[in-house]
């Protein structure tokens, strides 16, 4: 039984909060063959990551393993000493993180990093480990492949830096390795790049993975079973084409068919907000070219393009935070001033802005009635009772209910999170909201349920919203008007049948083609238009 | 549309098992869970601030009540004996935790009102507002505080409200420093710039979105900061410019019966009289460290897991 790398059986993990103990992995089991790919799917807090590490026989601080055995190539880490366990890591298994940025050292040259477990572990000497990271870093389709290991990690990009981990990671010739979420982090045409770079990888040197992932089209381009768990459970374990094409359980086909929301027509009305022929500059860069944009009322208008397309400094100009250099703002035909502070409590009132990371846009040491109160005190003058009653109201309409009043958003989990900021802009009643990657940092199933709420509120209030976002299948399901963006310019705009409908501007062609499908054969017959 | 998980819902996501708590309920469970260390450290502290705020109704003698015998030894009239005047040490010792520690605790407060406030101006600011304070602050922490404070204390006279501001002022550039460091963070993050698209004034910003979110270094610092100009002044008196007779103070305490320390051959309790001050001093810095150091780990985010 040589054949089986690892086998986990039983597993228990549970994890120290709340002043309470809390099962995490509730006894899974997991087998994984020499070669073979994982890819381990759920939604944050399903234990996927903890499993993932736990499989390398790691525990994150505040957890610990109960019950369970998890045996690779016959040694139980389970039972193994944290000195005995170093032996295995960095050297049989290793680790890629999802954020490649925050788990560089900023002090060393990459080469050094890549290849200093290699070393350290004497699998092969220093000169030849280099040499061997230089033909990984060739293979991994990294420019400058020679010299490019001599770059500190803040000279190179992120989806450079998410390679160079995967080099570091199969430099010691692991027989297993974790990848914790790699692309996510990355815009939709490096990770195809990522992808690409490490399914090749994998592939050539016969490794061993565990591809943990919340994206269903990104893990059936990478693995060769799919493992789905929920709640630290398993729900079903299949090979990939057959788990794609006839998933059992009604949770796994509810998550296959989350991409799937659609959005009717809305009568066209007159336009809210128009930004006519805008440039700015962030000092003497200039990020934003002749941008013109128009939000007609009562409608979604999304900007998409990859971070460095200026879709986000649109944003920062309609709100005021960055002043245009050139043109107009113009709010229901009348021209909104460019400085923030020169703009009136009503017109500040009007454009309300719901961040990516709820977790930042929120202050952690308010509480959710704090949080939601102040517009409603600020903006509508309400105090005493008349607030307290239309925060509670003001929760049901985001489906929360008046348990969450007192919590902290430290006690809320990233979709609540979401849902008290959208709570805080519709405080504010105003016209237009500006969501600005509201989205990205969630659950698919998470999501989904933002997304029809917005939706709900929209035909509720009669809202407009600007979308900033870089995924595509978001666009697809709520926006009514779509604008591209690239390079601070917009490259084509219009309708969302017009722009999804070919001829396609050739970045447009791009960044459609490089989205993900649920096909285990995309990625490998993925033909990507060339840009010029 | 399409079918979700019967179950689905946004208020039973996995956060269902945070129990409700109020702000009492978490400074209960807090304190529940404070080390020995920092329980000691807080009952020392209330010790002295009964001590302080009592001081007439504790202390068996006035505090410059003169007795007829100067350099008394330890009996039953005079505890700890008295002094080279003649006036009890165990009273002074009283009235010493009210003047020393109440002066000490006006400084500390006065110096964090002002550099906290001109921290957190300097980093909302950012401009030429956040240059010539940061430069000014600058200057006074080049010439050395201790000599600095002589030379001033010199010019202006020792009253104790020289004193207080004095101090305070030269300690504000300390604080200034810390907050204007740990704001400059907090200002970038969006729920200030979400405050600021609001409309809100700098004054909200300052106090609700920053002020709370700095706390804990600011409450740290405060009572390190706290033993420092309280050791300052202690140090001041001794040198005979601090707090001036007949105000009881330990730090002039310590100067005016260390020399009994030679008659500690003869009775060690006479010896152990100077130090009676100086532990006083000791004991209070011990126990605020204790205090602080507590409130640190707490506010660190390191988890305590039971074993």
């Amino acid at each position: 039984m040589n054949d089986i790398l690892l086998d986990i059986k039983g597993l228990k993990i549970q994890g120290w909060s709340d002043e309470k103990w809390h099962p995490i992995i509730k006894g899974v089991d997991l087998t994984l063959r020499r070669g073979q790919v994982m890819g381990l799917i759920g939604e944050s807090g399903a234990g996927k990551s903890t499993l993932g590490l736990a499989a390398m026989g790691f525990t994150q601080p505040g957890c610990q393993i109960t019950d369970g055995s998890i045996v690779f190539d016959g040694v139980d880490l389970a039972k193994l000493s944290d000195a005995e366990k170093r032996k295995y890591w960095g050297n049989r298994m290793t680790y890629v993180a999802q954020s490649a940025a925050a788990s560089f050292n900023p002090a060393h040259r990459l080469i050094d990093q890549t290849v200093a477990s290699t070393v350290r572990f004497g699998i092969s000497a220093e000169a030849e480990a280099k040499a061997d990271a230089r033909t990984l870093y060739g293979a991994l389709n990294l420019p400058h492949a020679h010299t490019i290991g001599d770059r500190y990690p803040h000279q190179v990009s992120g989806g450079q830096l998410q390679r160079v981990m995967t080099a570091m990671a199969m430099s010691p010739r692991p027989d297993l390795i974790i990848f914790d979420e790699p692309t996510t982090a990355l815009d939709v045409t490096t990770q195809v790049e990522v992808l690409r770079a490490m399914r090749k990888i994998v592939e050539e040197f016969n490794t061993a993975a565990i591809y943990i992932t919340h994206d269903l089209a990104v893990v059936a381009q990478m693995a060769d079973v799919i493992k789905v768990l929920r709640y630290g459970q398993e729900v079903e374990e299949a090979d990939t084409r057959t788990m794609l094409a006839a998933p059992k359980e009604d949770y796994t086909k509810s998550l296959w068919s989350v991409r799937a929301l659609q959005k009717e027509e809305r009568p066209k009305q007159d336009n809210i907000l128009s930004v006519k022929n805008v440039s700015a500059s962030y000092g003497k860069v200039p990020v934003l070219h002749n941008v013109s944009i128009d939000v007609p009322r009562g409608s979604t208008v999304s900007v998409v393009g990859e971070s460095g397309s200026g879709k986000s400094t649109v944003a920062r100009v309609i709100t005021g935070l960055l002043p245009q250099r050139d043109g107009v703002v113009e709010y229901q035909g009348m021209s909104l001033p460019a400085k923030l502070n020169d703009r009136n409590k009503d017109q500040k009132k009007r454009i309300q802005m719901i961040y990516q990371m709820a977790d930042t846009a929120m202050n952690p040491r308010q509480t959710v009635r704090e949080i939601i109160g102040r517009p409603l005190e600020f903006y509508l003058g309400l105090t005493g009772r008349e607030k307290e009653e239309r925060v509670r109201e003001l929760l049901s309409m985001i489906e929360l209910d008046d348990r969450f009043i007192d919590r902290l958003p430290s006690e809320l989990s990233g979709g609540q999170k979401q849902r008290i900021c959208i709570a805080r802009a519709l405080a504010a009643e105003p016209e237009l909201i500006i969501c600005d990657e509201v989205t990205s940092a969630l659950d698919q199933i998470v999501q989904e349920g933002i997304l029809k709420l917005l939706m709900r509120l929209q035909t509720e209030l009669n809202l407009s919203y600007l979308f900033i976002t870089h995924d595509i299948s978001t666009v697809r399901a709520i926006s009514d008007h779509v604008v591209v963006m690239q390079l601070g310019r917009v490259v084509e705009q219009g309708t969302k049948d017009a722009v999804f409908q070919p001829p396609h501007d050739p970045y447009t062609d791009l960044l459609l083609s490089s989205v993900p499908e649920m096909d285990p054969d995309w990625l490998t017959n993925l033909k990507l238009p060339e840009l010029t | 549309m399409t079918q979700t998980p019967q179950n689905y819902s946004a208020a039973n996501e996995k956060t269902a098992f945070v129990s409700e708590r109020s702000r009492w309920d978490r400074v209960k469970l807090t304190l529940g869970k404070s080390p020995w260390t920092a329980r000691f450290g807080m009952i020392v502290i209330l010790f002295y601030v009964i001590l302080g705020l009592f001081a007439p109704w504790i202390a068996p003698y006035g505090e410059a009540e003169v007795f007829a015998v100067p350099f008394a030894p330890w009996d039953a009239t005079h505890v700890f004996g008295t002094d080279q005047i003649g006036r009890d040490i165990l009273s002074r010792l009283i009235y010493g935790a009210r003047n020393t520690v109440g002066i000490a605790l006006a400084t500390t407060l006065l110096s964090f009102i002002i550099g906290g406030g001109l921290g957190l101006v300097a980093a909302i600011n950012r401009s030429y507002l956040d240059q010539l304070l940061s430069r000014g602050v600058d200057v006074l922490m080049a010439i050395p505080s201790l000599i600095f404070a002589l030379v001033l204390l010199s010019i202006f006279g020792s009253s104790a409200i020289n004193l207080i501001m004095i101090i305070a002022v030269l300690d504000a550039t300390r604080v200034f420093r810390l907050t204007r460091s740990v704001a400059v963070n907090v200002v970038v993050m969006e729920y200030v710039e979400a405050a600021r698209l609001r409309g809100e004034g700098l004054g909200w910003v300052m106090r609700r979105e920053i002020l709370p979110n700095i706390m804990p270094p600011l409450i740290a610092e405060f009572g390190l900061r706290f033993c420092f100009v309280f050791l300052t002044i202690a140090a001041l008196s001794f040198l005979g410019v601090g707090i001036q007779p007949p105000t009881a103070d330990w730090g002039s305490m310590v100067r005016e019966n260390a020399s009994l320390f030679q008659f500690a051959q003869y009775d060690i309790k006479a010896g152990l009289t100077p130090l009676l001050p100086a532990s006083a001093i000791a004991l209070l810095t011990v126990a605020v460290n204790f205090v602080v150091d507590w409130f640190l780990h707490h506010t660190s985010g390191i988890k305590d897991t039971p074993k």
